[in-house]
C-alpha cells in the first residue's frame, strides 16, 4: 500500500487547496501544513471538522511561531515539526503530493 | 605590448561614486554600499560611527550621540530606518520638542538628518526617503 | 487660493503576512505615501487580519516582524486604521488577539469606507 504525504502551503481562507487535499486523502496518508498553510491548524477555522483525527497532521513549527499562532489556538491533533523531521516524513511516505 | 600593459595598470580600479566601498578600522575591513552605509548592523561600533562621521564632515558631540543611539533604538523597535518625519516625532517623544524638530536635527546632521544620522548609526539606507 | 486637493487613499490589506511579500510591500507603500500629506486610511480584511496578531515571532523564517513595523505607523501620522469585524470572527479571532490600536468595524462601515475613497491600493 502506498501512503502519501500531502503538503498544503496556502491559507484555507483565500484558497481551496486545503479542501481539495482533504477531499482526496486515504487512510495511511498524512498532511503537512507549511507557510500560510499553517492557518489551517487553527481550531477556529471553518474546515477544522474536515480534518479527521484518524490521519496524521503536522505543521512546521517556525511557520506557526512566525504567525503568532499559540498552541492554545491550534487543533490538538496537530504535531509541530522542524524541517529535518519534514525530510524524515518524506522518506517514510511513498510519495509527496504538494497542493498549491 | 608592455607599454599597453603599464597603461592599463595605471587606471585606478573602478569605484561607483567617489567614496570607498569599505571602511578599515583597527585593521578590520567593514563593507559598505556605494553610499557608505555599512552592510551589516552587527559590525557597527562607536569607532565605526566616528569614521563615518568624519567622511560626512561631522564632529560627533554628546548631542549627536544621543540622536544616534535613539536611531539604533528606533531600528530595534520598528525594524525600519526612519524618514525625516518619523525621526522628528520619535526624537520629540524621547527627548522633547526642543530636540525633536527638523531645524535642530538639520544643524546636527546636515544636509539630510534622516539619511546622515542613519548612516552614522549603522542602519540600512532609509527606503522611504523621498 | 487653489490649494491642491488632498486625496483620500485607502490601503487595503487582504493577505496574511510572510507567505508572500504583499504585506511588507503594502506597508512600505503606506510609509512612502505618508510623506505626501494625503488623507490615508488602512483597512485589514480577509486574511489581512492575520497581520495584526500578537506573539508573531518570525526569527526562524528570517523575516522582519510585521507588528514591529505596524507599530511605527503613529510616528508617520497614520492614525486611521481599521479592521473588518467579520473577517476576525470568521477566523475565530478576538479583539484581545490584536497587537496594535485599531478601529474594529462592521461590514457596513467597511463598505462605506471603500466607497469614500479617491483611490484604493490593494495588497
Amino acid at each position: 500500500m502506498s501512503n502519501i504525504l500531502h503538503t498544503v502551503n496556502k491559507s484555507p481562507f483565500l484558497n481551496q487547496t486545503l479542501k481539495h487535499c482533504l477531499g482526496r486523502i486515504q487512510s495511511g496518508d498524512s498532511v503537512l501544513l507549511l507557510e500560510d498553510g499553517v492557518y489551517a491548524a487553527l481550531s477556529s477555522q471553518p474546515w477544522a471538522m474536515l480534518m479527521n483525527p484518524s490521519h496524521q497532521y503536522y505543521a512546521i513549527k517556525a511557520d506557526v511561531e512566525a504567525r503568532g499562532l499559540g498552541e492554545d489556538k491550534l487543533l490538538s491533533h496537530i504535531t509541530l515539526i522542524d524541517y529535518e523531521q519534514f525530510v524524515e516524513l518524506s522518506t517514510e511516505h511513498s510519495t509527496v503530493q504538494s497542493w498549491y | 605590448m608592455s607599454n599597453l600593459l603599464n597603461f592599463q595598470q595605471n587606471i585606478p580600479p573602478y569605484k561607483a561614486g567617489t567614496k570607498s566601498m569599505s571602511l578599515t578600522i583597527d585593521g578590520k575591513i567593514i563593507a559598505t554600499d556605494k553610499e557608505g552605509y555599512i552592510k551589516s548592523l552587527e559590525e557597527w561600533s562607536e569607532k565605526v560611527a566616528e569614521m563615518i562621521a568624519i567622511e560626512e564632515k561631522i564632529k560627533l558631540t554628546s548631542s549627536h550621540w544621543e540622536v544616534v543611539l535613539l536611531l539604533r533604538q528606533f531600528y530595534q523597535e520598528f525594524e525600519l530606518s526612519p524618514t525625516m518625519r518619523s525621526l522628528v516625532k520619535y526624537i520629540a517623544n524621547n527627548l522633547g520638542k526642543d530636540k525633536g524638530n527638523s531645524i535642530y536635527l538639520l544643524k546636527l546632521f546636515p544636509p539630510n538628518p534622516a539619511k546622515i544620522a542613519s548612516k552614522i548609526a549603522g542602519l540600512p539606507r532609509p527606503k522611504n526617503c523621498l | 487660493m487653489n490649494k491642491p486637493k488632498t486625496k483620500k487613499l485607502l490601503f487595503l490589506f487582504r493577505h496574511a503576512p510572510y507567505g508572500s511579500a504583499l504585506a511588507k510591500e503594502g506597508i512600505d507603500a503606506v510609509l512612502a505615501a505618508s510623506a505626501y500629506d494625503q488623507d490615508l486610511s488602512v483597512l485589514f480584511m480577509d486574511d489581512g487580519v492575520f497581520q495584526l496578531l500578537k506573539h508573531q515571532k518570525p526569527d526562524d523564517i528570517e523575516e522582519k516582524n510585521i507588528i514591529n513595523i505596524l507599530s511605527a505607523f503613529t510616528l508617520y501620522d497614520i492614525q486611521s486604521l481599521f479592521v473588518c469585524q467579520e473577517s476576525l470572527a470568521e477566523r475565530g479571532l478576538r479583539n484581545t488577539d490584536i497587537a496594535i490600536g485599531i478601529n474594529i468595524v462592521a461590514h457596513n462601515t467597511v463598505s462605506q469606507l471603500l466607497s469614500q475613497q479617491d483611490h484604493i491600493l490593494s495588497f
